[in-house]
């Protein structure tokens, strides 16, 4: 086991991993524009796109990479509708400002 | 061969309904009247043939044509039953059925609708023949329930005026009341001998292994039944109104046939009935009441059908009074000869109406003897029968009935006695009031005066000749009816004519002429005519208006019920539909409070996502 | 050939219906039920020879749902209810002009679809699935087509709709706990079941909660009334004259011999809420004003008798209730047909407005009458069968059953005559009534032969049905 998980160790991907989900999970929190939270919730992603490489690296398990490719195609095609409707939305009402989209609203 | 004939007995009177219902518009009244009266004919000749063979070889003749219904205990089917009971029926309501046909050409030629008559008398000779040769109770509740129909038919002929329609809708209520003691009735023995068919009953009940009360239950079932059909309290009231029909269908239904229907249910049932004394008991009291507070209504009415309809509902509670003494050949004897002489009382009303125009008001009458001789003539003598005359029929079969009365309670005999008094009284008030002294109605009417047709007056007198003779068929000397209906009722130990049954002749004979001399003293002597309903008072309005036993059940019955209904519609329903409502409200009420939290500010949604998974994965490190 | 022929039929008729157009829809829906009359008569002959028309096969694995269709004599003759009801309610509908009659008649024939497909599953998913897919045809027809104030029918129909569904939704959780005990949805394995008492008591209120809202028994019975005024005559009659009779074919096929304990825990009290349905709707029948209004409380009490015979196991009340679904079935199709003769002409339902119609039509006085008659249950007509065999299995179980329950004879002549009095007699009606059409005439004859036929002759019914309830009655008490 000498690749570069050894060097750097699993706790450090962790930390990494946490703290790039945090600041996903602020950026959505806070931020009104919704293309920054629509890349927030990418960087929660990849954060844990991250931890799953780690681990599959840690238990010599390739399955983790599998689901990887699995999330990144996923998360490409989410971005391509998501951006869509964000234009559309920019279209009809001017703005992208998450306060404004209270359509939904009971 | 017989099989064949029995069916063509049976469905001839059915054919002819068939015909004057498809094809009676099509064809003349005439015409259209003679197959409906033909059909009737048929049967009639028939049942002489059967008669006659019986009396030969004194064989009941009993077969089944289909299997009808299907209960998991036993099974029904549709028999038929030609025996002394069934045939005696069977002669006199073909008999007298046919000449109230031959009497309705005439009567009813002016109407429209007379097709339509004759096809509903010929249902009604059709269900009376089913009811009389069913082999079993169930066939003989076809024909029950089907003369209820004719009855219903007949009474609302006149179908524009709603009165007649409410009379003939109460006839019909009334009776399935009646119908419903008759099913129970029904159920009941059908569950104690697993067979509705009358001499298997009789075998299972000579065995000997009944539950005596559950009998009991089911003899007064069935007496309930009786009393709907055949008019005795509680149930007596749709009779007189049923005088809304035409006057033949009064005659033919409610006088000499369909009313005997529960007094033939009764006597064919005779050996249910000899082992419940109870229901007995109650059968003579039902009885004896009946007939007296028929009678006194009676005394005082001024509709001539209305006083022959509470007369046939006195002279019926006779025939039950009989019938609760276990002494059914004398109901049976009683039946007979109350056929000949009501349906000619019946008819010969009906000639004084047809003479008249419609008029049915008796003060509006009087002195016809001389215009309507055959008339007055012919119902004179049915009346001397039904007042008990000697030596009318009359006479012989009602002096019967007090003879049993008699020997078992003298209390009833006494009630029994004081009906047959206000009977012979009202009979000859109607005689009086309608054909003595001067007539009293518009001259126009008095211009019109005339004699019937003699297709009327001919059914007339045949009848008023057997109501003169027809007492011959029991004469305390001979018994040929009792004997002959021995096969059936068992053995019934004559009369021996001693000082004891002339005395009890003798009274019954006074009480009658005391009855006529009083009416004679009140009508012809003081002249009287009733008062005009107004000036009525007193006790003698609380008897004109029936004792108020109508009102009563309108009050106590009708009148609840509506009320009932009317609450159920308007309160109960909605209230049953707020319930189920109030699942719909709950759920609204839910949405309501629910969609404040769908405020539709998504940074708040994630806030409050954000803050369950944390939740959510805290909670899992303390689970673990 | 076996039963599946009449599904596919009535689905093809219905999607030919549809692709007909609005002009020939009647038509091709008359020709389509026709055909599938005679089909289902033809399977009649082959079962009455011992052929087996049943049809078993498979459909999803898991959860194991297999595509059974069970044709016994009870199925074959709620079926054949189904398949002669409906050409006889297409046809009566000739005299009317209904909007997009293409998509009209394809939903009557989908609806018969889903019935006849009712009646036959033998898998208890399967029979779910047609249970509530009959329910989405007769919606629209009641909401797109019916009369009267189209928001207050908007909300009769949507009750109805979400009422019938949630009472469903119980049934599917007890078929879910019994599929979790068995491991199948099949009749027979849900009849082998041993379930404890606690368990068939909890069963048995849900098929229960099921079925008394679709028969309807007392209280549950609200909706029925203003869906029957509100709906189209044709809905009506469907509803009344076979979707009813879905719940009680269920209560005999279902309920009882899957919970045959808790049925007879049960008993004096299912009893008792029927018979007090029979008395109830009765007397509720007696003041109404609107005729259809009227009928439906005439119909709630009918099955109310139906159903106690239902419920008291034995083969008397069974085959009674049987008898009387049928001839329930005629009746009040026949009865709801009159109605709609009489709107068509005087465009009304209300009673006080008739009467006096007699004079001019005397044909439709006489259907009428006899109607009329076999609804109160005169003998002769088929009626009688079934009440009085119903009646006598009520006396079996308890005499106070019987009287209570036959107060219906006495009640039911009081209503019925009081309506036919007050639409027919009377003094001769201003307005004019042209008598019945011969194509009118032809649909009232239909339904009075058979009812006096079989009332006379009720042997063939009897003997189909009989061996199918004497089979359930052993499971009942094995």
């Amino acid at each position: 086991m000498n690749n570069i998980l050894n060097q750097i160790g699993i706790e450090n991907y962790i930390f990494l991993s946490v703290l790039l989900f945090c600041i996903g999970v602020f950026g959505v929190l806070y931020r009104r524009n919704a293309i920054i939270v629509f890349m927030s919730i990418e960087i929660m992603l990849n954060a844990v796109n991250l931890l799953f490489v780690a681990f599959s690296t840690y238990h010599q398990d390739s399955e983790g990479q599998v689901f990887v490719f699995f999330s990144m195609a996923v998360a490409a095609a989410e971005v391509a509708v998501g951006l869509a409707i964000l234009v559309s939305v920019f279209r009809n009402l001017g703005s992208i400002d998450i306060d404004n989209l209270k359509n939904l609203k009971g | 061969m017989e099989k064949n004939l029995a069916l063509v007995l049976l469905l001839s009177p059915f054919v002819g309904f068939l015909f004057n219902i498809f094809f009676g518009k099509k064809v003349s009244r005439t015409v259209s009247g003679a197959i409906g009266t033909l059909t009737v004919v048929l049967s009639f000749l028939l049942s002489i043939c059967f008669f006659s063979q019986l009396n030969q070889s004194g064989k009941p003749f009993e077969f089944s044509v289909f299997d009808w219904i299907q209960v998991s205990n036993f099974k029904l089917d549709f028999g038929i039953l030609l025996d002394q009971l069934s045939l005696l029926w069977l002669l006199f309501v073909t008999g007298i059925g046919s000449l109230i046909h031959l009497y309705s050409i005439s009567y009813m030629h002016d109407d429209e609708n007379m097709h339509k008559f004759f096809a509903y008398l010929n249902l009604f000779v059709f269900f009376m023949i089913t009811l009389v040769v069913g082999s079993n109770l169930l066939v003989m509740f076809i024909g029950w329930e089907g003369v209820g129909l004719c009855s219903y038919l007949l009474i609302g002929f006149w179908y524009k005026n709603q009165d007649y329609n409410d009379a003939a809708k109460k006839a019909f209520i009334m009776n399935r009341v009646g119908d419903l003691g008759f099913l129970i009735g029904m159920f009941i023995i059908g569950a104690l001998f697993s067979t509705l068919n009358y001499a298997e009953i009789k075998t299972a009940l000579a065995a000997g292994n009944a539950d005596t009360a559950l009998l009991g239950v089911a003899a007064l079932c069935l007496f309930i039944g009786a009393t709907g059909k055949s008019a005795q309290l509680p149930l007596y009231t749709w009779l007189p109104d049923a005088m809304a029909g035409p006057t033949p269908v009064s005659a033919l239904i409610h006088a000499a046939t369909m009313v005997t229907a529960g007094i033939f249910m009764v006597t064919r049932m005779n050996f249910v009935f000899d082992l419940t004394p109870d229901v007995q008991n109650i059968i003579a009291i039902v009885g004896a009441l009946t007939a007296l507070v028929a009678a006194s209504i009676g005394l005082l009415q001024n509709d001539i059908k209305k006083v022959l309809a509470y007369s046939t509902v006195s002279q019926l509670g006779l025939m039950f009074l009989a019938l609760g003494f276990g002494a059914y050949n004398v109901a049976v004897f009683h039946v007979i000869t109350h056929a000949f002489f009501k349906a000619c009382l019946f008819l010969g009303s009906g000639s004084v109406i047809h003479g008249l125009h419609g008029e049915q008001d008796m003060r509006n009458m009087g002195g016809l003897r001389k215009a309507m001789p055959i008339t007055f003539w012919t119902m004179m003598i049915s009346t001397l029968a039904i007042a008990g005359i000697f030596p009318f029929a009359g006479f012989w079969s009602k002096d019967e009935i007090l003879m049993v009365a008699f020997e078992h309670n003298k209390v009833l005999y006494v009630i029994a006695s004081i009906a047959s008094i206000m009977t012979a009284f009202y009979m000859f008030r109607l005689m009086y009031l309608t054909f003595f002294r001067e007539f009293r109605g518009t001259e126009e009417q008095k211009h019109h005066l005339h004699e019937s047709p003699s297709l009327i007056t001919i059914p007339l007198i045949i009848l008023a000749v057997l109501a003169v003779i027809g007492g011959a068929i029991n004469l305390p000397g001979s018994m040929w009816l009792t004997h002959f209906l021995e096969p059936i009722l068992g053995k019934h130990e004559a009369h021996a004519l001693g000082t004891h049954e002339f005395m009890l002749m003798g009274v019954a004979l006074v009480g009658a002429l005391v009855g006529i001399l009083w009416a004679n003293a009140k009508y012809i002597k003081q002249a009287f005519v009733p008062k005009s309903d107004a000036e009525i008072t007193g006790f003698n309005k609380t008897i004109y208006d029936k004792y108020y036993v109508d009102e009563f059940y309108t009050f106590l019955i009708v009148k609840p019920i509506n009320g009932l209904s009317n609450f159920f519609r308007t309160t109960l329903e909605p209230a049953l539909g707020k319930v189920v409502f109030s699942f719909g409200s709950l759920a609204n009420g839910l949405g309501t409070q629910g969609k404040k939290i769908q405020n539709g500010n998504i940074g708040l949604y994630l806030f409050v996502f954000v803050i369950g998974v944390c939740a959510i994965i805290t909670y899992l490190f303390i689970a673990q | 050939m076996d039963v599946t022929t009449i599904l596919l039929l009535l689905l093809v008729g219905a999607v030919a219906t549809f692709l007909a157009g609005d002009k020939l829809a009647s038509k091709v829906a008359l020709v389509f039920s026709l055909g599938t009359l005679g089909v289902s008569l033809s399977l009649l002959n082959q079962l009455l020879q011992g052929t087996d028309i049943s049809f078993v096969g498979t459909w999803i694995d898991n959860p194991k749902v297999a595509l059974a269709f069970k044709a016994d004599g009870l199925a074959m003759a709620m079926v054949l209810l189904t398949t002669a009801l409906t050409p006889l309610i297409v046809f009566s509908s000739f005299g009317n002009h209904f909007n997009n009659s293409k998509n009209f008649y394809a939903l009557v024939l989908f609806m018969a679809f889903a019935m006849a497909g009712t009646f036959l599953a033998a898998d208890g998913l399967l029979y779910y699935i047609f249970w509530e897919l009959a329910l989405i045809p007769i919606y629209f027809i009641a909401l797109v087509w019916g009369n009267g104030d189209a928001e207050e029918r908007k909300k009769a129909v949507l009750k109805f709709f979400i009422y019938t569904l949630g009472g469903s939704l119980f049934m599917l959780i007890a078929f879910a706990y019994l599929y979790s005990k068995a491991g199948s949805f099949l009749l027979e394995d849900l009849y082998n079941l041993d379930l404890s008492a606690g368990e068939e008591s909890w069963i048995f209120l849900a098929f229960f909660l099921a079925y008394a809202i679709k028969i309807p028994i007392i209280p549950f019975h609200t909706w029925q009334a203003k869906v029957y005024q509100k709906a189209p005559t044709v809905g009506t009659m469907l509803l009344s004259g076979i979707m009813l009779k879905m719940g009680l074919y269920s209560v005999i096929r279902w309920q009882l011999p899957i919970a045959p304990h808790a049925a007879k825990e049960y008993m004096p009290i299912l009893i008792g809420l029927s018979i007090a349905g029979v008395i109830y709707g009765s007397i509720v029948a007696l003041r109404q004003k609107d005729l259809k209004k009227l009928l439906a409380y005439s119909s709630l009490a009918h099955v109310g008798l139906i159903a106690a015979g239902c419920y008291t196991l034995t083969l008397d009340g069974l085959s009674g209730a049987v008898a009387q679904m049928i001839a329930h079935g005629f009746v009040i199709v026949g009865l709801f047909f009159v109605a709609e003769i009489i709107y068509r002409r005087y465009e009304t339902r209300t009673i006080t407005d008739m009467g006096g119609i007699r004079t001019q039509t005397p044909k439709f006085t006489s259907m009428f009458m006899i109607l009329v008659l076999a609804s109160v249950a005169l003998p002769g007509t088929y009626n009688f069968v079934g009440e009085f065999t119903v009646l006598y299995s009520l006396s079996q179980a308890n005499l106070w059953f019987a009287v209570l329950g036959g107060t219906t004879i006495i009640l039911g002549a009081y209503y019925m005559l009081k309506m036919f009095q007050n639409v027919m007699l009377g003094e001769t009606n201003a307005k004019a009534f042209a008598d019945v059409t011969s194509s009118e005439a032809i649909t009232l004859v239909a339904i009075i032969a058979f009812l006096l036929f079989f009332g006379l002759y009720p042997k063939p019914i009897t003997d189909l049905v009989e061996p199918t309830l004497k089979e359930i009655l052993a499971v009942i008490n094995k």
